[in-house]
């Protein structure tokens, strides 16, 4: 038995959520006391060897026609070709959106009881067990499999990383894919310069209260000060004055960063449902009844037009200053 | 054209989520339950099909009879016809190895199913369905156009999106885009009229098993007491943030 992770990178590079699924997979496989290997795809631009600070020691790189652009079947046939080679049982994979594409073809082919949306390490591997977010987070519960194979997809950002000691060897593979369905990836399109919010640290997110998508100046100002992404709630997706990916809540993105920020936000359940695993959560109303400050560590009521700059400004100081 | 639309039956999204007093199963006592609302997407998506390119449109739900209602919604939105197949939902697994079976039998130009479903939030069926089938599987689905046997959809990936060309017949894990939230269907009285009329075919299951299996539930632990600051004070929320709470 072994551990095998699907380590994605971005067009050559790694983002944080690579480490955490790195990560992820050391630990399991020293709960089972075996060995993780990493698999990733196409041209690495990044040291591969910063992987091993993660606790992984392989990398296998395949490269060629079949991997320069995205298709869940090749993907999936070459972690299955990477594990039989490597006696390979337990599959890790960051729930991205590559990875949940991944995640439940490669169940298929390999038979495996796969368990998704997990938000913590095993609590035992024998047989496989996690816990998992329901109900758009309003509940947790734990799962477990006894099948041969596994498959965990854990929720970006659940588990973090620390950075310890290591190095990883990265070296080319083979694999084969066979024949698989057919999908052609015609144009990619990647908003430049923004933080996707499945893997932003911090958050900072907008409502009807903004009272229109030109006072989005402020929002992005202080993101850009925290280094934080842009979201928005249903309502302001709805109406159009943001685009939808920056709609976060039950029917949106589910999002977990250490500091989520919502300003003109009343908080309804849907909304809190997709953003209340957020580790500390600040809400800025000017209805001191807004529902948001029940569910929030830190709150300001006033208006938004006044706080959002002066919080802005603030944080440029603190930053200054230290 | 040939199209299954695969239907989740779920708490509202208002909904306040308990559990049995054993921690066993969800209490479904005083829950109003809908359409999930990613599938409702592909459905109206699905209907469009059928009112500007001839689509014929099936629903299916894996539930027992207390989904009818759902499935009788779905059909009074315009769908030409309803599958129920009679058994428990247990796991993704069986839960895609049922549809499948109707799936072959049916050859379906297009599967659409909901992204995720609001209770599970698993995301397992329609990626496990289109291996089954071994035909494309595009998740995360914003936009879908069909001409002739030729598909062209945006699927959302990491922050921005890409354009796939594919081959029919294939799976689409829907969500909002394929159209928008102004364009969903709801029932009109003639709608709901003749949905009572309208086929609603009930199978049994076929033999599957499960390869997961569930424990125990619990709530997420509540949050401690929110501290107020003065808007004037933003200077003390920023200390917070970095002395006690650490995130910056």
């Amino acid at each position: 038995m072994s551990v095998i992770v699907y380590l994605e990178n971005w067009e050559g590079k790694f983002k944080k959520n690579t480490f955490e699924a790195a990560q992820y997979a050391a630990k399991t496989a020293e709960m089972m006391g075996t060995e993780a290997i990493g698999v990733t795809f196409g041209d690495i631009s990044d040291d591969a060897s910063v992987i091993g600070k993660y606790g992984l020691s392989k990398v296998i790189n395949l490269k060629g026609g079949d991997f320069t652009e995205f298709n869940n079947y090749k993907v999936a046939a070459a972690l299955k070709d990477v594990a039989s080679q490597n006696g390979g049982d337990t599959y890790i994979i960051s729930g991205t959106f590559n990875g949940k594409a991944v995640a439940p073809v490669l169940a298929i082919q390999t038979e495996a009881g796969l368990i998704t949306n997990v938000i913590d390490m095993p609590s035992s591997t024998s047989p496989l067990t996690v816990k998992r977010s329901v109900f758009s987070s309003k509940g947790l519960v734990s799962y477990s499999t006894d099948v041969a194979n596994r498959i965990v997809v854990f929720i970006p950002n659940s588990v973090g990383v620390t950075e310890g000691e290591g190095s990883a060897e990265m070296s080319e593979g083979s694999v084969s894919v066979g024949d698989v369905p057919q999908s052609n990836v015609t144009d990619v399109d990647r908003v430049k310069g923004k933080i996707p919010l499945p893997e932003a640290e911090r958050v900072v997110s907008g409502g009807r209260g903004m009272k229109g998508p030109e006072n989005w100046g402020m929002i992005e100002e202080l993101a850009e000060v925290l280094d934080a992404g842009t979201a928005c709630s249903k309502p302001v997706s709805d109406m159009g004055w943001r685009p939808h990916t920056e709609h976060v809540g039950q029917t949106g993105i589910a999002i977990n960063p250490d500091l989520y920020i919502a300003i003109g936000i009343s908080g309804a359940i849907q909304h809190l449902a997709g953003v209340s695993n957020s580790k500390t959560i600040v809400a800025i109303n000017n209805d001191a009844e807004a529902p948001f400050f029940k569910a929030a560590d830190y709150g300001i009521v006033g208006d938004a037009f006044d706080v959002v700059p002066k919080l802005t400004e603030a944080i440029k100081k603190f930053k200054a200053e230290n | 054209m040939k199209v299954l639309v695969c239907i989740s039956h779920v708490p509202d999204t208002t909904s306040k989520i308990n559990f049995t007093s054993d921690n066993k199963e969800f209490d479904k006592a005083g829950v109003q339950f809908v359409i999930n609302p990613y599938d409702e997407f592909g459905l109206t998506r699905a209907i469009w099909l059928q009112e500007k390119q001839g689509a014929t449109v099936t629903v299916l739900n894996v539930g027992r009879a207390e989904t009818e209602p759902t499935l009788r919604k779905a059909l009074a939105i315009g769908a030409n016809d309803a599958i129920r197949i009679d058994a428990d939902p247990t796991d993704g697994y069986f839960v895609a190895q049922q549809i499948a079976a109707v799936a072959k039998e049916n050859n379906y130009d297009l599967i659409i199913a909901g992204r995720e479903s609001i209770d599970y939030n698993g995301g397992q069926v329609p990626g496990m369905l289109a291996a089954m089938l071994n035909i494309p599987f595009i998740n995360a689905c914003m936009g879908l156009e069909i001409e002739g046997d030729k598909a062209s959809l945006i699927r959302e990936i990491d922050g921005g999106k890409e354009k796939i060309s594919a081959s029919l017949p294939l799976v689409v894990g829907g969500q909002k885009g394929l159209v928008e939230e102004k364009d969903l269907k709801i029932p009109n009285m003639r709608g709901i009229m003749s949905a009572r009329t309208k086929p609603l075919a009930v199978r049994p299951a076929v033999d599957a098993d499960h390869k997961t299996s569930v424990g125990s539930f619990e709530k997420p632990a509540p949050k401690s007491a929110v501290k107020m600051i003065d808007a004037d004070n933003v200077e003390e929320l920023v200390s917070l943030l970095h002395n006690e709470a650490k995130v910056i």
